[in-house]
């Protein structure tokens, strides 16, 4: 036995060495092999992803752009926090995209990405993304993956059921998770009971540029606006929002806010407040809130306070508003392809509700209401009530949707994603995540069209998923193939920040659109230098602005003389480049901001305060050329009372 | 059945060495003992070395999008002109009529270049300095400093090498 035991080991061996010996390249193989899960996700050495994902990095404040299915981390874009990696918000140029009615604020918590959409589809033209803390919206460029235009959002505080778009990008929506006195003022916070208000915002998008300005903001009774979802198809022109403190309690929301059985998702038919907002409707309130927007031709940003906004009470507009009682702290609120389904994920319920939205319709003509809570009908449970997935996990969170009538749901609690079927309410699939789930997404899960082959869960716990760095780490996402019956779990990867929420699109859509390069001749900044004769250096009092080009492997100027102590020097930095991926850095010793890295043909502004005599260096940053460690200049810094005259100079000119 | 064993295992051995086939053989093991340099007293060169920058071709047409250049007797003034305001705005961060800085100076490029090779140095620099003889050679005279593409188009570098043609 024993032989036969040891000669059964040696074949077994033997046939290993065979197997693993064969030409890789050529073997087709059948099998084992050709279901490798290790096949499905690589890609490789040159070639690309199928998919981008912009994965939002939460308490980052930025955004992350991944691929798929190979899970690597391809840019960081800077949307609401300072990035000294490029200069995003210290070079004079960007910092007025971070202005808000509070001041300059370098950081925010950035939540849900959404790709603008046309017919319900994805274009690929631009993604928004919200700022929960300092209520903002941003809208990114897909060109060139810049942020373009940050929009604050006044009466509002928890930006968080936001930044989701209509169908036709008619509208990004921003809704408040906390409610506060409208307008602002001084008062005992134990009667925010009735008194505090949540300001639901409807932001127009410019269909040509993309610029926002914020339509109306519909003014509901102080709860929590915790998520929502634009209806789609058939209920296009309508959006949802689910709430939670309905109890409209402020202190230990944890247990006070638990007391209702059912909360609500409210159903606003926002087509008919902007009918009623065209004919004059609404009230234009004084407000301070900031309109950020970046010129792709000057690559300058620039800020302006807007002081009114335009603010509707839910009575103005009998018959847009409607309240749909779902249980219980309802967080995700998910509409479907069709449009015909509403996913009220009940956090704290045994059971997942789903709506429907003709039965609504239905509900509404025939007035079947339950009450009403501060004037706005109450629609009857049972009446609006699509069906339930029964017990499928605990902690339901989000929803996405494949296209194939099946939808995917995360849950916290229980780690897991359970794939269940629309109409049927069966459970099909679950599959366990690492750890603790909190959204998910398909590519195009959130449109008319999802291309449901990949899904991806972004984990809130990492705990022993990746070599441990110490007690702070990266989060976990994992990537499922669900183009079979089953959840199959691909890849494990992570991400940067906090992810709430991505949005991801095939790249055929957008990567051949993608920007490479500013056009010299395009460059409308007022401080360029196009070319070598129009650099200069020019005193104001005790500014001194340096027009300065960059080119391989030499700054020009690279010799300056004439800075005196205290003056304050602006460095005006055009990259003459015009071939892709040919970015300069711009350093300069003892910069109290950050450096700089200036993409080809395009101008950026660092300033420097000159403190102390001597002699000091500048160089560029990003290594450039075989003689980027020749590119190098100095700066000249002579006594306050100095009357050593201006002078600039490269080589013998 | 040890036999069987033992016949296993050498096939396995076998098997394992004729995996590595391709494997190339290694050099030889770097000793501490190093060879003593010799002298090579190198043969001055006799032939004083032409620079590349000097060297005169003009049959070889680089490589490039560029296969000919049909240059008129006349030269066209306005092309001249044209050519003159991109030379400015897009060369002139390297290059300085009537001396040398970062790269060559234009003055009389077209007694030393074919107008094909001069037109495929401006719009395909990368795989010129790669697989031109010449313009490899150029690289190295200046240092490895690259010969930067500002993506011009072919007009405007046919303007370009017009201009050039004012230059002697």
């Amino acid at each position: 036995m024993k032989n036969i035991f040891k000669l059964s080991i040696g074949f077994l061996i033997t046939a290993i060495a065979f197997t693993s010996c064969g030409d890789q390249k050529s073997s087709k193989s059948n099998g084992a092999l050709s279901s490798s899960k290790a096949e499905k996700v690589y890609v490789a050495p040159g070639e690309h992803d199928s998919h981008y994902a912009f994965i939002s990095g939460g308490y980052s404040g930025n955004l992350t752009v991944y691929g798929l299915p190979s899970g690597r981390m391809f840019k960081e874009i800077p949307v609401f926090s300072q990035f000294p990696t490029n200069g995003y918000g210290y070079s004079e140029e960007t910092k007025p995209l971070l202005e808000t009615s509070y001041g300059f604020v370098p950081w925010d918590d950035s939540h849900h990405p959404d790709i603008s959409q046309t017919n319900g589809k994805l274009d690929g033209r631009w993604v928004f993304i919200n700022g929960n803390n300092t209520p903002r919206i941003a809208r990114i460029s897909l060109t060139s993956f810049e942020t373009e235009e940050i929009i604050e959002v006044p009466n509002s505080a928890g930006n968080h059921s936001s930044s989701f778009i209509t169908e036709n990008t008619e509208y990004v929506v921003a809704g408040t998770r906390f409610s506060v006195p409208v307008p602002q003022k001084d008062m005992a916070i134990k009667d925010y009971k009735g008194n505090f208000k949540g300001a639901l915002s409807f932001i127009s998008v410019d269909p040509e540029h993309g610029h926002m300005d914020i339509k109306f903001q519909v003014l509901m009774p102080g709860f929590n606006y915790d998520l929502s979802h634009p209806g789609r198809g058939k209920s296009h022109g309508w959006f949802f929002f689910t709430t939670y403190n309905t109890e409209e309690a402020s202190t230990l929301l944890e247990v006070n806010a638990s007391q209702n059985d059912k909360d609500f998702i409210a159903a606003i038919n926002w087509k008919k407040i902007e009918e009623y907002v065209n004919n004059g409707g609404g009230t234009m309130m004084p407000a301070n809130y900031a309109h950020n927007v970046y010129d792709e031709n000057t690559h300058t940003a620039t800020s302006t306070m807007k002081k009114e906004v335009r603010v509707i009470n839910p009575s103005e507009v009998p018959g847009a508003i409607y309240l749909l009682p779902t249980p219980k702290s309802p967080h995700g609120c998910d509409v479907d392809p069709s449009g015909e389904y509403i996913v009220g994920n009940g956090k704290l319920s045994a059971n997942l509700t789903v709506h429907s939205f003709t039965k609504m319709l239905d509900a509404i003509e025939n007035e079947k209401f339950d009450g009403d809570a501060y004037g706005i009908p109450i629609l009857k449970f049972e009446d609006v009530l699509a069906g339930s997935v029964e017990q499928p996990g605990l902690g339901p969170l989000h929803t996405e949707f494949d296209g194939q009538g099946n939808a995917y749901t995360t849950f916290f609690i229980s780690s897991e994603v359970v794939k269940w079927k629309l109409g049927t309410w069966e459970v099909l699939d679950r599959k366990p995540t690492y750890y603790s789930v909190g959204h998910l997404t398909i590519p195009g899960g959130n449109s008319r069209e999802p291309f449901g082959k990949y899904m991806f869960a972004m984990n809130k716990i990492t705990k022993d998923r990746y070599l441990p760095v110490g007690p702070e780490m990266e989060h976990s996402a994992q990537l499922y193939d669900i183009s079979g019956d089953k959840m199959e779990l691909l890849l494990d990867f992570p991400t940067h920040g906090e992810p709430h929420y991505a949005a991801a699109i095939p790249a055929e859509i957008i990567k051949d659109k993608s920007r490479k390069i500013y056009k010299l001749a395009e460059n409308e900044h007022p401080r360029k230098a196009t070319n070598e004769s129009e650099t200069k250096v020019v005193r104001d009092g005790k500014n001194v602005h340096v027009y300065m080009t960059l080119i391989r492997s030499h700054f020009t100027p690279d010799n300056i003389e004439g800075i005196k102590v205290g003056d304050k020097v602006f460095f005006h930095v055009t990259n003459l480049e015009q071939d892709f991926d040919v970015p300069h850095g711009f350093a300069m010793i003892g910069a109290n901001n950050a450096e700089l890295l200036i993409a080809p043909g395009q101008t950026k502004t660092l300033t420097w305060e000159a403190k102390q005599v001597g002699v000091w260096p500048f160089y560029c940053t990003d290594f450039c050329s075989a003689l980027h460690q020749e590119m190098q200049g100095y700066i000249r810094v002579s006594p306050a009372d100095s009357n050593i005259e201006l002078s600039w100079s490269l080589g013998e000119d | 059945m040890k036999v069987t064993l033992k016949i296993i295992t050498v096939l396995f051995i076998t098997l394992l060495i004729s995996c590595g086939g391709k494997e190339e053989k290694k050099e030889e093991a770097p000793t501490f003992q190093q060879k003593a340099p010799t002298e090579k007293k190198e043969a001055p060169k006799t032939e004083t070395a032409v620079k590349a920058s000097e060297k005169i071709d003009l049959t070889n047409k680089g490589v490039g999008p560029i296969t000919s250049v049909d240059l008129s007797a006349d030269i066209d003034q306005s092309m001249v002109a044209k050519g003159e305001d991109v030379f400015k705005k897009m060369c002139t961060a390297c290059h300085r009529v009537d001396k040398k800085f970062i790269g060559p100076a234009p003055n009389g490029i077209l007694e030393r270049r074919t107008p094909e090779w001069v037109m495929n140095m401006i719009l395909n620099p990368e795989e010129m300095t790669k697989s031109d003889p010449l313009a490899k050679e150029l690289l190295i005279e200046f240092n490895g400093s690259p010969m930067a593409n500002q993506n011009l188009t072919e007009e405007e570098a046919r303007a370009v090498l017009e201009y050039f043609r004012t230059l002697k």
